[in-house]
């Protein structure tokens, strides 16, 4: 399979009286066709950001991409003009966002909602986009679509808004859909429908995901391999299975860590010490180290580098660094 | 939405009984009364005890007030007392459509500037551009309208001679369009001055928390350009707490025309207030009020008739 998209070296700064804080600082990132990746990280590590940074949509003013490339399919989004930009978002990238309660424009129709997007990048008449846009509605599992057409965001549940925002998203069979933490708003159960439901639809639509998001079950249930960030940089990365398993990055063991296992014995639940540094105040040795339990003196000193430790892997910590050299150094 | 505004306008008599009763007590709080001013102080006190009582300015104010009600329930607002033979009615309706004339022309320019300039500052923020509107709308704000209007027609007409000083039209000249805008011009810019600031920093204010929501972040994800986005997803959402605005601002256009048209000596009801309340002719005065409120409240009316329109959400 190709390479859908490849983000090179991405750099978002914000500029804030005089302050210059790299929210995303190197992020190297590849989604193939068809694949799902989840981009996995605690509040504040720049994930979001980066996907807002894909679509060019960092807050303006004070947000800017200084450096870096985004190639889908073979086009550099970084250097495309704003009215290029406008094309490519919602035709060949869309988004789902976090807050299905407040994402929908609350004095429009559903109907208008999806007809203007189809309007917008398809050549199609009105009474055809509405066509199409109620058998939106009923893949994504509204059976009174005609009525829902017609109501206001605000009759509808969250789990209803976020179908409608898929709907949305999927109205011109985008080849790369960007889902930013697309169940985090709902209930349990939802959730289970809502991941289901984009499961199956990606599979449909040959759409690739990139999943954002801190909840690891999710990620199990969608992703194939996953990109582990901490401190606007990407720290590990790797197929689900070794993530789950085998985690390389201390990070990414805490990560897995935190979450409460049904099965097994119970005990107290693991706790990452400290919080994400506020990216105007990283470290200068590597950004995970004062709160990272098998840090050593290098640690603290050398900023480590991303490097790959097989075939599918790379992490950026030096506990690897030395194995690795060995390795080297023994063949 | 039928019921809704039968129910609504139900429920504007009570507010309408009460507006009369409190402003029937004070106009006779005020020191004075109509006969000082017309009657020959010569007059012997008998005679003038006469006509007190001719008119039935000796009852007692609640039995004046019952009368007055029950005249104007039967669609008579009354005699007025200065200007013998001429009813109430005859002389605020040659009045109305003067001001009526001046206070929408006036609303209409005050929204017309304000909005765009509110939008416009709303899509960039804290440049020099909406530093500047800012500036001028805090003045226009802070600044009396009375004033601006004696700097207009001090500047504009005595000195420059660009419009006319004052009065409707130009005396002894056939009727023309351009000459009554061009007479209308001055006093209804005036008036709307400080009206249209504040609804500047409304709408800029209104559209700045808008064009900051989720929903606006979803319109440009769709790939709609800046002008759609603003326009379309933000005008809308933005414009309802500035229609409650608008229902607030009224009084201050008629308010406002009382001193407006004294200024530009433009014959409207504004005039007709003042001269009333100099000469003490209550059932003139009441009459003005009466039709002020009447103004407010069904511009209020119609403000959240708006309002119900604009926003799907408002349940009725």
């Amino acid at each position: 399979m190709s390479d859908l998209l490849t983000i090179e070296n991405l750099k978002t700064y914000f500029f804030k009286k005089k302050k210059v804080i790299p929210a995303v600082d190197g992020v190297d990132l590849k989604i193939k066709k068809g694949e799902t990746i989840a981009l996995v990280g605690e509040s504040g590590c720049g994930k979001s950001l980066t996907s807002l940074s894909i679509m060019r949509l960092v807050p303006k003013p004070g947000g800017e991409i200084v450096e870096g490339k985004v190639n889908l399919d073979g086009v550099d989004l970084t250097k495309l003009t704003e009215n290029e930009m406008c094309k490519v978002r919602g035709r060949d990238v869309s988004m789902i966002f976090q807050e299905p309660m407040t994402s929908l424009n609350p004095v429009l129709t559903i109907g208008e909602q999806l007809i203007e997007v189809i309007i917008n990048h398809q050549k199609v008449s009105r009474p055809k986009a509405r066509e199409k846009s109620i058998e939106l509605l009923k893949i994504v599992g509204f059976s009174r679509a005609e009525e829902i057409m017609k109501d206001f965001p605000h009759r509808l549940s969250g789990g209803m808004r976020q179908r409608v925002m898929i709907a949305i998203a999927l109205s011109c069979n985008p080849k790369l859909l960007i889902a930013d933490e697309p169940t985090t708003a709902l209930d349990v159960t939802i959730q289970a429908q809502i991941l289901e439901l984009m499961k199956g639809l990606t599979k449909e639509f040959d759409t690739s995901i990139l999943l954002i998001t801190h909840d690891l079950g999710v990620v199990s249930e969608l992703a194939e391999r996953v990109v582990v960030m901490y401190g606007g940089q990407v720290v590990e990365e790797a197929p689900i299975d070794s993530i789950l398993n085998n985690p390389y990055h201390p990070y990414t063991d805490g990560l897995i860590q935190s979450v409460p296992s049904l099965t097994g014995e119970i005990k107290e639940l693991h706790t990452i010490k400290g919080n994400v540094p506020s990216p105007d105040q990283f470290p200068k040795g590597c950004r995970f180290a004062p709160r990272c339990h098998k840090a050593f003196d290098r640690c603290f000193n050398e900023h480590p580098d991303l490097k790959a430790i097989s075939d599918s892997c790379s992490v950026r910590c030096f506990l690897y660094e030395d194995k690795q050299e060995e390795e080297e150094y023994n063949v | 939405m039928i019921t809704y505004i039968i129910r609504r306008c139900l429920l504007t008599i009570p507010v309408l009984v009460g507006i009369s009763m409190v402003s029937f007590g004070i106009v006779q709080l005020a020191p004075g009364e109509p006969t000082a001013l017309f009657i020959d102080p010569e007059i012997s006190a008998e005679d003038r005890e006469a006509y007190l009582e001719h008119y039935g300015l000796n009852d007692p104010i609640p039995v004046q007030y019952v009368k007055w009600m029950g005249q104007i329930l039967q669609g008579n607002l009354g005699y007025s007392l200065i200007n013998q033979g001429m009813t109430v009615q005859e002389m605020i309706l040659a009045r109305l459509p003067n001001t009526l004339l001046l206070m929408i022309v006036s609303a209409i320019i005050a929204f017309a500037i304000a909005i765009p300039i509110g939008v416009y500052s709303a899509t960039k923020p804290y440049t020099l551009k909406d530093y500047t509107f800012t500036t001028f709308s805090f003045l226009g704000v802070a600044t009396p309208n009375f004033w601006i209007g004696l700097l207009a027609v001090t500047f504009l007409s005595v000195q420059f001679g660009w419009f006319p000083t004052g009065g409707v039209a130009t005396l002894n000249e056939p009727f023309s369009i351009f000459d009554r805008l061009h007479h209308l011009i001055l006093p209804a810019v005036v008036l709307g001055t400080s009206d249209m600031a504040s609804l500047t920093r409304y709408s800029r204010t209104s559209m700045l928390d808008v064009l900051d929501q989720d929903y606006i972040r979803t319109a440009r994800a769709k790939g709609f350009k800046q002008g759609k986005v603003v326009y379309k997803h933000g005008l809308r959402n933005g414009l309802i707490p500035v229609i409650t605005m608008t229902g607030l601002m009224l009084p201050n256009f008629i308010g406002g025309s009382v001193i407006i048209e004294k200024v530009f000596n433009w014959p409207g009801i504004g005039l007709l207030f003042i001269d009333a309340t100099f000469q003490r002719d209550y059932p003139l005065i009441m009459g003005l009020v009466m039709v002020s409120a009447l103004l407010v409240v069904v511009g209020n009316l119609l403000a959240d008739i708006l309002y119900a329109i604009f926003d799907p959400r408002i349940e009725y």
